[in-house]
């Protein structure tokens, strides 16, 4: 609405237009958020809806399972305090025991003999600057787990040492983790690459870390 | 090879020696401490257990460079008169027969008392598992620990 300054007279033209106007963004306004497509949803909803994949998960699964229950995971994840030894899985020479934090007992402690790096020749001691088992209270064991037991461990805090989904992921990189791919000589290495493993074990957990039925 | 200082039984060693050595070889051959014995070389057996910050180490495996900055203790180090509880108790009851192995023996049992002054027997066989003796002493073994404990308990100030 305009007063005309010649004559004093409101000028309604202008004030229909602008009403006119104002309808039309409306209806456009109204029409487009119809239409309106969301790009950014809740996160939560992107994992449990959209990623998961029981099918694939249980399939990635597989895998995992595979590797960690080689000789070169599940020597230090033993269901005694004892740790395993070789290709066979035997119980360690010299029986060692596992102690409060993992790293041994009195005169038996892992880093006595298991140095940084592996020790050259056949079958010596190989090594890491992290050597150890789990810890007494929490042993996160594998020998003699069924595939269904195992992934339900690995998920739960806890028994798998208090990891949430993020640092269960990063635990694919663990020092420890890539030390079974270089485990000196004369032992087999795990029976995929880790590449291939560290492929599967994302793949399980981004698609819901499903437990396989058995 | 590099220049190289280990504190061995309190007292500084300039070496020349590659740092991937073994410990044993830089006590043995270039120090010229031979109480500590070569047995397998792997890892397996105890002969060549020395302290290595207080830790019952098998120098066999242990590379001089892991040793740099680090207290060395060898058996010649324990006591200057084999006064040491556990060399006392090994005398008393007279454990070795042939004696290789005993060196590394009583490295090992001097850190398994220090951990744990009052062992029981599966204490003992927790500890010195990793020890061996191809004369088979391990009862006498056994038996000088328990003496040595008590021993120490005598020695140790009453609170």
């Amino acid at each position: 609405m305009m007063q005309d300054p010649k004559n004093g007279k409101i000028n309604f033209v202008s004030m229909k237009t602008a009403t006119v106007l104002s309808v039309l963004l409306f209806v456009i306004a109204i029409g487009a958020s119809a239409f309106r497509k969301d790009e950014t949803p809740v996160k939560e909803l992107t994992l449990s809806m959209i990623n998961k994949d029981s099918v694939e998960s249980v399939k990635a699964f597989e895998t995992v399972y595979k590797v960690l229950m080689s000789s070169r995971c599940m020597n230090c994840h033993p269901a005694g305090d004892i740790p395993l030894q070789g290709d066979d899985s035997h119980l360690h020479a010299m029986a060692p025991k596992r102690g409060v934090e993992g790293k041994g007992v009195y005169a038996m402690k892992c880093s006595n003999c298991h140095q940084e790096t592996n020790t050259p020749g056949l079958h010596t001691p190989p090594g890491n600057p992290e050597w150890h088992l789990p810890p007494a209270a929490m042993k996160m064991v594998f020998q003699g787990k069924s595939a269904h037991e195992l992934a339900k461990q690995l998920v739960d805090k806890k028994q798998n040492g208090n990891k949430d989904i993020k640092k269960l992921i990063e635990h694919a990189d663990d020092g420890l983790v890539l030390a079974g791919w270089n485990p000196g000589e004369g032992r087999t290495l795990p029976p995929v690459s880790h590449a291939e493993f560290k492929k599967a074990w994302l793949t399980w957990i981004n698609k819901g870390a499903y437990a396989p039925k058995k | 090879m590099a220049k190289i200082t280990l504190n061995i039984n309190k007292k500084e060693y300039p070496l020349e020696a590659d740092p991937q050595m073994p410990l044993l070889w830089a006590i043995r051959d270039l120090a010229g401490l031979k109480g500590t014995k070569y047995g397998c070389g792997v890892a397996q057996c105890g002969a060549c257990v020395v302290h290595l910050d207080g830790e019952a180490v098998r120098s066999c495996v242990t590379k001089v460079s892991r040793a740099v900055g680090k207290q060395v203790v060898t058996i010649e180090g324990l006591s200057e008169t084999n006064s040491h509880p556990v060399q006392k108790a090994w005398q008393e009851i007279d454990v070795p027969q042939c004696g290789y192995c005993h060196s590394g023996q009583i490295m090992s049992a001097v850190v398994l008392l220090r951990e744990k002054p009052n062992p029981t027997d599966q204490d003992i066989d927790d500890a010195m598992a990793g020890n061996i003796c191809r004369c088979g002493t391990y009862l006498r073994i056994r038996a000088a620990i328990h003496l040595a404990a008590d021993e120490q308990k005598k020695a140790a100030p009453q609170g």
